[in-house]
C-alpha cells in the first residue's frame, strides 16, 4: 500500500463554468481513484479516525472494503452507523474530525475519508432492498426533519419503534433543504436519503408547526411514549445597526430559503422572487456566509464580498468552502465590521459603512478578539447586504412547552450523554441544544437520543 | 391536498374559499393566519383565517387578486385545492375584557377584521364597525358585520355607499361624539392603518393594527417580515401580525412592501414555462 503523498484529487466543475449554474461543484471519485485512495489507509489496529467520528463509523472497515472493490459491502458498513452518508460525505468538516485524527496525516495528507464515504453512498444509491421491521416497541414523535430528527427517527425505526416526524416546512431536510445550496448538496441527494428513512417505516407529516397546531403535551395525549425535539437554530441574528431594515438587507436564512427551498434561482418559472443587486456584501465568516456569497454570484451579482471582523485564520467556514469561494471570485474584506447600512429615499440599500479591526488577546472562544480601530470608518458601495452572523434556536415550540428549561442563549438544556431535557419523556438534540453547529454533530445527538429514548420507553 | 369545498365570488376580484383543514380549524383563533402553496412552483402566500368551523373541519379564507399568486388562488375551483397549507400561525388577538370597541376595516381588511369583531361580540362587547372600500361593489362582508355590530357605518371613495370619503373621516366624527371607546382595531391598506393610528393617537385611544408584511416561512426563521415597533425590531409572523398602531413604523413598512415590485411585474409579463430564466444567467 502506498501511504505517502497527498490525497487523490476529486474532479470539480471549472470555476468559470460553475458560477453560471447551480449544479454540484465537486463531482466525486470514480471507482479506480476510490480504490487507489482507499489503499492509502494503514488499517490501524487502534484507528484514531474512528474516535474522531461523532457517529462512530467503522472507518478502516469500510475503507478496506473499498480497497478490495467491494463497494456494496462498504456502503453497508457505513450505513450500520450513518443514516445520511451521501450528505455527510459532502458537507461534514472532515478536516476537523476523522481526517484530523488520521495518522497518515502526521507526515502526509490524511486519507480522504469524506470523499470515500461520498463515493460508497452514491455508488449504492438505487439498488437496495428495504427490509420489513416490526414496529411494536412504542410510539415516538420527532419534531423537525433536519439531520438530528432524521437520524433519531431512523435509528428508532431500526430498533422497532413506530416513529412520526412532524416538520414545519413543506419539505423535509431542515438546513440540508432550505439552507445548504444545490451546488454543494443537490436536493436529489437529500430526497434519496430521506426516502430511505421512510422505507424504514418512518412517517413524515409536513406543514406541522409543533407549538402551534399542537403542543408537546398533546403529542403525549395522542399516545406518543416519548418526544424528540430537533427543531434546529432557526432564528436569525441581526446586528441592530441603523439601516438594517432597508430593502436589500437579508438574513442569510431568508436569502437562502428563497433560493434553495423556493427555487428562486429558477424565477420566474418558480414564482418566488429574490433580489440580487450588482454588488453584494455578506457579513460573517462561516459556511453560511460562504454559501450566501457564492449563491449571490450565481444569481448574477457582479461582485460578492465577504465582510468578516477577524482574519482568514479565524474564519469558522470549512477550508474547502473558503477555497471554492475564492476560486469563484468571492472577495474577502477581512478585519472589518459594519457599523451602518446606508440607503436612498425609497428605502433601498446604497452602501455600507465599515470600521477596520485589529486582533487583540484571545477571548473565551480561544480566538483573538477583534477590536475596532478608532476613526478608521470607510464606506463600500453595495446594493445588497446579507447578514450571516449566526442563528439561535427557534422559540415557537420551546415557548409553548412547560417545564422545558433553556439556557440564557435560548438553547434547550439537556443531559449531554442522554439528550434528556428537564421535561419527562422529552429529549432534544442538534442545533436547538448546541446552537448553530454541524450536520454530523446534530446526527450524533440524534443517535444518542434514540438510544436513550429506547431505554426510557423499555424501562417504563 | 387541502381541498376547497366551497367557493363564492363576494366582490370584484375577491373570492371566499372554504378549505378542508380539520387540524387547523381545531386550533384557529381570531388573529391567526395560514400560509398556502398552490403547487410545486408556487410562492408561499400568507392569508388570514377569516372564519373557521371546528365541527366541519374547515377554515375560510378571503382572497383578493392583486398579483400572480393571489390570482392563481382566486382561480382555484371547488374540488381543487392547495398542495400545502400550514397554520395556524401568528399570535391570536385578545378579545375579552372590553366594553366598547370600534372596528375599522378597509378594502380586503374587512376579512381579517371579521373574526376579531365577531369574537368581541361573543364576549359581550359593544361593537361599532366602520367598513370602507373604493366603491360599493368592492365592499365585502357587509351582512356579516351587520349581524355582529351594534352600529355599522360605511364609507366609499365615490360615495356609492355610505359616507363619501375615507373611513377615517367617519371615525373622527365618532371620536368627537363618543369618548367611551376602549380600543380601536384597524385593518386595511398600510396607509389607512397609518392614518387611523395617527388619528386615534390624538384621542389616546389604544389601537391595534394587523400588518401584512412580506413573508416566507411564517415561523420566525427568515426575518423577512421585520417591522420596527417602538424602538424594537419585531417579526410580524411570530410577534404579530397584530401590533400597537401607535408604535409601528408605517413608513418603513410601506417601503418594504415595494421591494419586489419589479419582479412581480416580470411574473405577470412572462408566460414562460420550463427551464432557467435567461436574465439570471451571465454572458
Ligand atoms: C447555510 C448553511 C450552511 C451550512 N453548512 C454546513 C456544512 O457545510 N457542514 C456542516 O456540518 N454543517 C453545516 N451547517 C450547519 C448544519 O446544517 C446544522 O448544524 C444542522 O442542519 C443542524 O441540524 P438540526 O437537525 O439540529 O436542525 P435543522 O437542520 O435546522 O432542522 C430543524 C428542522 O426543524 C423544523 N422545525 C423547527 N421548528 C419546528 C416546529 N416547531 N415544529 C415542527 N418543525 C420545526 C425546521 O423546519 C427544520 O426542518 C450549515 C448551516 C447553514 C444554515
Ligand atoms: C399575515 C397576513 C395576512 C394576510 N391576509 C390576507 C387575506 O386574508 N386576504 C388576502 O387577499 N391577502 C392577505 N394578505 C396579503 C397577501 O398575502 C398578498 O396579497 C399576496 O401575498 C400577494 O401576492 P401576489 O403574488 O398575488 O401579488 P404580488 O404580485 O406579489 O404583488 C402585487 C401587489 O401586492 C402588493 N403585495 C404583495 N405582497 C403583499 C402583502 N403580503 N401584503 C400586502 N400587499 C402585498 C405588492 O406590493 C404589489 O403591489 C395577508 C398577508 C399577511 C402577511
Ligand atoms: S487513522 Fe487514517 S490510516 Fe488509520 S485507519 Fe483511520 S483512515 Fe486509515
Ligand atoms: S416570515 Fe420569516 S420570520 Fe416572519
Amino acid at each position: 500500500m502506498s501511504q505517502e503523498g497527498i490525497k487523490h484529487e476529486m474532479p470539480e466543475q471549472d470555476p468559470i463554468e460553475r458560477i453560471n449554474n447551480f449544479d454540484e461543484v465537486a463531482l466525486g471519485y470514480d471507482e479506480e481513484t476510490a480504490i487507489k485512495e482507499a489503499k492509502r489507509c494503514l488499517q490501524c489496529s487502534n484507528p484514531k479516525c474512528k474516535a474522531g467520528c461523532p457517529v462512530e463509523v467503522d472507518i478502516p472497515g469500510f475503507i478496506q472494503l473499498v480497497a478490495e472493490g467491494k463497494f456494496e459491502e462498504a456502503a453497508k458498513k457505513v450505513k450500520e452507523k450513518n443514516n445520511l452518508p451521501a450528505i455527510c460525505g459532502r458537507v461534514c468538516p472532515q478536516e476537523d474530525q476523522c481526517e484530523a485524527e488520521c495518522v497518515v496525516g502526521i507526515k502526509d495528507e490524511p486519507v480522504a475519508i469524506g470523499r470515500l464515504e461520498r463515493f460508497v453512498a452514491d455508488y449504492t444509491s438505487d439498488n437496495e432492498e428495504a427490509k420489513e421491521i416490526q414496529q411494536d416497541q412504542g410510539k415516538v414523535a420527532v419534531v423537525g426533519a433536519g439531520p438530528s430528527g432524521l437520524t433519531a427517527a431512523a435509528d428508532l425505526a431500526k430498533m422497532g419503534y413506530q416513529v412520526t416526524i412532524f416538520e414545519a416546512f413543506h419539505k423535509p431536510g431542515g438546513v440540508l433543504t432550505y439552507g445548504i445550496p444545490e451546488f454543494r448538496l443537490p436536493k436529489e441527494v437529500v430526497k434519496r436519503e430521506v426516502a430511505k428513512i421512510k422505507e424504514l417505516g418512518v412517517e413524515i407529516k409536513l406543514n406541522q408547526v409543533i407549538g402551534k397546531i399542537k403542543g408537546v403535551d398533546e403529542l403525549f395525549e395522542e399516545g406518543y411514549d416519548a418526544v424528540f425535539v430537533g427543531t434546529g437554530a432557526g432564528l436569525p441574528k441581526f446586528l441592530g445597526l441603523e439601516g438594517e431594515n432597508l430593502n436589500g438587507v437579508y438574513s442569510a436564512n431568508e436569502f437562502l430559503t428563497r433560493v434553495n427551498l423556493m427555487k428562486a434561482y429558477k424565477f420566474p418559472e418558480y414564482k418566488t422572487p429574490v433580489y440580487v443587486g450588482d454588488k453584494v456584501a455578506v457579513v460573517g465568516g462561516g459556511n453560511v456566509a460562504m454559501d450566501a456569497a457564492r449563491t449571490a454570484l450565481r444569481l448574477g451579482a457582479e461582485e460578492s464580498i465577504i465582510v468578516y471582523r477577524r482574519g482568514r485564520k479565524e474564519m469558522p467556514a470549512r477550508e474547502e468552502e473558503i477555497h471554492h469561494a475564492q476560486q469563484e471570485g468571492v472577495q474577502f474584506e477581512l478585519l472589518n465590521n459594519p457599523t451602518k447600512i446606508l440607503g436612498d429615499e425609497d428605502g433601498f440599500v446604497t452602501g455600507m459603512e465599515c470600521i477596520r479591526m485589529e486582533l487583540g488577546e484571545p477571548d473565551d472562544s480561544g480566538r483573538r478578539r477583534p477590536i475596532p480601530i478608532e476613526g478608521s470608518e470607510f464606506r463600500i458601495d453595495v446594493d445588497t447586504v446579507i447578514m450571516a452572523i449566526g442563528q439561535s434556536p427557534n422559540p415557537i415550540l420551546i415557548n409553548d412547552t412547560s417545564k422545558l428549561e433553556t439556557t440564557d442563549w435560548g438553547t434547550i438544556i439537556t443531559d449531554e450523554e442522554t439528550g434528556e431535557t428537564t421535561k419527562a419523556g422529552v429529549f432534544a438534540g442538534g442545533d436547538v441544544v448546541t446552537g448553530a453547529a454541524t450536520v454530523i454533530e446534530a446526527m450524533g445527538a440524534g443517535k444518542k437520543a434514540a438510544r436513550s429514548i429506547a431505554e426510557y420507553i423499555d424501562n417504563r | 391536498m387541502y381541498r376547497i369545498l366551497d367557493k363564492e365570488v363576494i366582490a370584484v376580484k375577491i373570492v371566499k374559499l372554504k378549505v378542508e383543514a380539520p387540524e387547523v380549524a381545531a386550533k384557529a383563533k381570531p388573529g391567526h393566519f395560514l400560509i398556502v402553496r398552490v403547487n410545486e412552483k408556487a410562492e408561499r402566500i400568507p392569508l388570514t383565517i377569516a372564519d373557521y368551523n371546528q365541527q366541519e373541519g374547515t377554515v375560510t379564507i378571503i382572497v383578493q387578486e392583486v398579483g400572480f399568486s393571489s390570482r392563481q388562488i382566486c382561480n382555484l375551483e371547488v374540488g381543487e385545492g392547495f398542495l400545502d397549507l400550514v397554520g395556524p400561525l401568528g399570535e391570536p388577538i385578545k378579545t375579552e375584557g372590553y366594553n366598547k370597541v370600534v372596528c375599522i376595516g378597509g378594502g380586503l381588511g374587512n376579512a381579517p377584521l371579521y373574526p376579531k369583531a365577531k369574537s368581541l361580540k361573543e364576549d359581550g362587547t359593544e361593537v361599532v364597525s366602520i367598513l370602507g372600500a373604493q366603491t360599493a361593489d368592492k365592499l365585502i362582508l357587509e351582512e356579516e358585520f351587520d349581524e355582529i355590530s351594534d352600529e355599522l357605518y360605511m364609507a366609499t371613495d365615490d360615495g356609492s355607499k355610505g359616507h363619501e370619503g375615507f373611513v377615517t373621516e367617519v371615525l373622527e366624527d365618532l371620536l368627537k361624539q363618543e369618548d367611551d371607546f376602549e380600543l380601536a382595531i384597524a385593518i386595511g391598506p398600510m396607509i389607512m392603518m397609518k392614518v387611523v393610528s395617527e388619528l386615534t393617537a390624538k384621542y389616546s385611544l389604544e389601537t391595534i393594527v394587523s400588518l401584512n408584511s412580506l413573508m416566507v416561512d411564517g415561523t420566525g426563521m427568515c426575518g423577512g417580515c421585520r417591522v420596527t415597533v417602538g424602538e424594537e425590531t419585531k417579526f410580524a409572523c411570530v410577534d404579530g401580525p397584530a401590533f400597537d398602531g401607535h408604535l409601528v413604523d408605517f413608513d418603513e413598512q410601506l417601503r418594504r412592501q415595494q421591494f419586489y415590485t419589479d419582479q412581480e411585474e416580470e411574473v405577470k409579463q412572462c408566460q414562460h414555462v420550463g427551464g432557467e430564466h435567461q436574465c439570471h444567467k451571465k454572458e
